[in-house]
């Protein structure tokens, strides 16, 4: 668990200083899937740093387009290139597009950007694996406020209708989206994903709830997903903090993209240096 | 070969059987399976027909996840849904990844038996041409529909398949042979005016044209099918020969199929263009006789005014 806790600060510490060094990026949806993301990249998929095309892959597909940096950073840990790298991400002609791009990056299983594609995409990846017989899993990560497109449904209902047992969805539910509604207090927001089990149920799937930055519960989670082949396909909700791990990012919808200050970017460093310090 | 001229049967019947020689293709439908005959894949080899239900944002989006897994998919519903409703997925994950998904629009155009404006697609042409790594192709006949799909079929990338429900169309000569994408055919020889028409509308003007001949004019005829990317070859070698162009197309005239041959000749050869085709307005329902009629694209009518067109070139 050390290493996980490890290993997501390291997203975490990745994400505040390619946004603050690039001026450029989304901070709070990444800091919110971290740790999900973190379990994927370090226990999680059968992947290969070295064979990124290699056939019998599990599949990742970022359907939360946005958080890309959260995605480039565990993948640069995990090998699939030089951190250094990080620090071209957004920039003309760099691998690392604002939004996953994967005719420019080995290891980027789909393009996604345009909110509600991805799940779909993942749906028929998993079609896709048993049609041909093969034993790869599909992973798809959407958030709560993608889930106003209502493509997420389409796909929803095909996953159903096709049993595909082979794929995980993560729903990083961190209650925040880019603007969403004003709350009663005319000042705080929210995106009001209401009761999204009971919805993902409705539509199917094997629903299972978790603290989506409690690694024990997410090492439950997916062992469950894994071993539990009941033709449903799997949704993992994960109840997330957006901004999670930077006190006054956390739970402001105003950090879903901005860049921190020089002051901001030392406070930043400095509570993710005492994160792994507890 | 088949003789039958409808485009839907013709498709179904051969993607049937390529589906059941290779088992990477498949079938997606957005339930409209017995109309454009995709159920002859589901009677043949129900494995590779996937049902997607109507909602065809999702249907191109699996698509492309299949193809992105190794599968050679087929994704059919009619012209107007496949291009409008599924534009941004078509774009960001067909298109701009160069994903091998085939993109098949059937009852295109104007052509849809009874079912009026919400159906037709005269836009869909403009859609998909303008996309960068985007196939387009429109053939003239049954015939040409098999042809089209086994070069479509070996060839690795997008491709938009556009079919007509209109199963009158009379074989036009040489759809027979091999296709080559990106290959027009020119089919009669003339002087000064050039009739560049793709689709269904290229067996009404070869019929127009030939009629003509009773007028005692012989005009060039070329068959276009590949409406992305052009036989730029043909095209500006026909500018070079002749100082008019006429195009034909069951599209909007703004930013289709003769819109694209002038944007060419303008660049490299800049020739008189008339387009021939949807103007400005929405369609409506009726007959297939009666729609060609109200938009002047009937075979007599497309006589009359290229005949006019012709006197008129006579007095220049």
């Amino acid at each position: 668990m050390d290493d996980l806790k490890e290993f997501a600060r390291k997203i975490r510490q990745g994400v505040i200083e390619v946004v603050y060094r690039q001026k450029q990026g989304h901070i709070g949806g990444p800091l919110s899937m971290a740790d999900v993301l973190a379990f994927l990249y370090r226990e999680e998929l059968q992947i290969d740093p070295k064979r990124p095309d290699w056939e019998e892959r599990d599949r990742f597909v970022l359907s939360k387009g946005h958080s890309a940096i959260a995605l480039y950073v565990a993948m640069a840990l995990r090998g699939f290139f030089e951190y250094d790298e990080l620090f071209t991400f957004d920039e003309l002609h760099s691998r690392l597009q604002a939004h996953p791009d994967m005719t420019k990056l080995p290891g980027i299983d789909m393009s996604t950007g345009s909110l509600g594609q991805g799940l779909s995409a993942a749906v028929g990846m998993a079609l896709s694996a048993k049609l041909q017989h093969k034993d790869f899993r599909v992973f798809a990560m959407i958030g709560d406020g993608e889930s106003q497109e209502g493509q997420i449904w389409e796909a929803a209902r095909i996953a159903q209708r096709y049993k595909l047992d082979n794929l995980i969805a993560i729903l990083d539910h961190n209650h925040l989206q880019q603007y969403g509604w004003i709350g009663e207090d005319m000042k705080t927001r929210m995106a009001p994903e209401n009761d999204p089990a009971a919805k993902w149920r409705a539509f199917g799937f094997d629903v299972q709830e978790i603290n989506g930055h409690d690694f024990s519960r997410i090492k439950q989670a997916f062992f469950y997903a894994n071993n539990e082949k009941n033709e449903r396909p799997h949704m993992i909700i994960a109840n997330t903090i957006k901004g999670k791990g930077i006190s006054f990012m956390e739970n402001q919808y105003g950090w879903h993209s901005n860049v921190p200050s020089d002051e901001q970017y030392q406070q930043a460093i400095q509570e993710l240096a005492g994160v792994s310090n507890e | 070969m088949n003789k039958t001229k409808s485009m839907r049967n013709a498709f179904g019947e051969n993607l049937a059987n390529m589906a059941f020689n290779d088992e990477k293709i498949v079938a997606l439908d957005g339930d409209l399976g017995n109309s454009t005959r995709l159920s002859y894949v589901e009677e043949k080899k129900r494995s590779a027909f996937l049902q997607m239900g109507i909602a065809e944002q999702n249907m191109v989006s699996v698509a492309a996840g299949l193809a992105a897994t190794g599968m050679k998919p087929w994704a059919c519903s009619f012209g107007a849904f496949m291009t409008r409703r599924a534009y941004d997925q078509i774009v960001v994950q067909v298109d701009q990844p160069n994903l091998n998904v085939k993109l098949v629009g059937a009852y295109a155009g104007l052509l849809t038996s009874n079912t009026g404006k919400s159906h037709h697609s005269l836009e869909d042409i403009a859609l998909m041409q303008t996309l960068p790594n985007m196939t387009v192709i429109a053939p003239g006949d049954a015939r040409e529909v098999v042809r089209a799909m086994e070069a479509i079929a070996s060839f690795d990338g997008p491709v938009y398949l556009r079919l007509s429900r209109d199963e009158t169309l009379d074989f036009l000569p040489g759809t027979d042979k091999e296709f080559e994408i990106g290959k027009g055919q020119l089919i009669e020889k003339g002087e000064k005016i050039a009739v560049l028409a793709t689709g269904s509308m290229s067996s009404r003007v070869y019929k127009a044209i030939e009629q003509l001949k009773d007028y005692g004019i012989q005009l060039t005829f070329a068959h276009i099918p590949t409406i992305k990317p052009l036989d730029k070859e043909l095209i500006l070698s026909l500018a070079k020969t002749h100082s008019h162009f006429i195009t034909v197309e069951e599209h909007f005239i703004r930013s289709g199929f003769g819109a694209s041959i002038a944007q060419l000749t303008s660049e490299h050869h800049p020739l008189f263009v008339k387009k021939i085709g949807i103007e400005d307005t929405y369609s409506q329902c009726g007959k297939d006789a009666d729609l060609l009629s109200y938009h002047c694209l009937s075979t007599s009518q497309l006589l009359e005014n290229i005949r006019f067109i012709y006197e008129e070139v006579q007095h220049e």
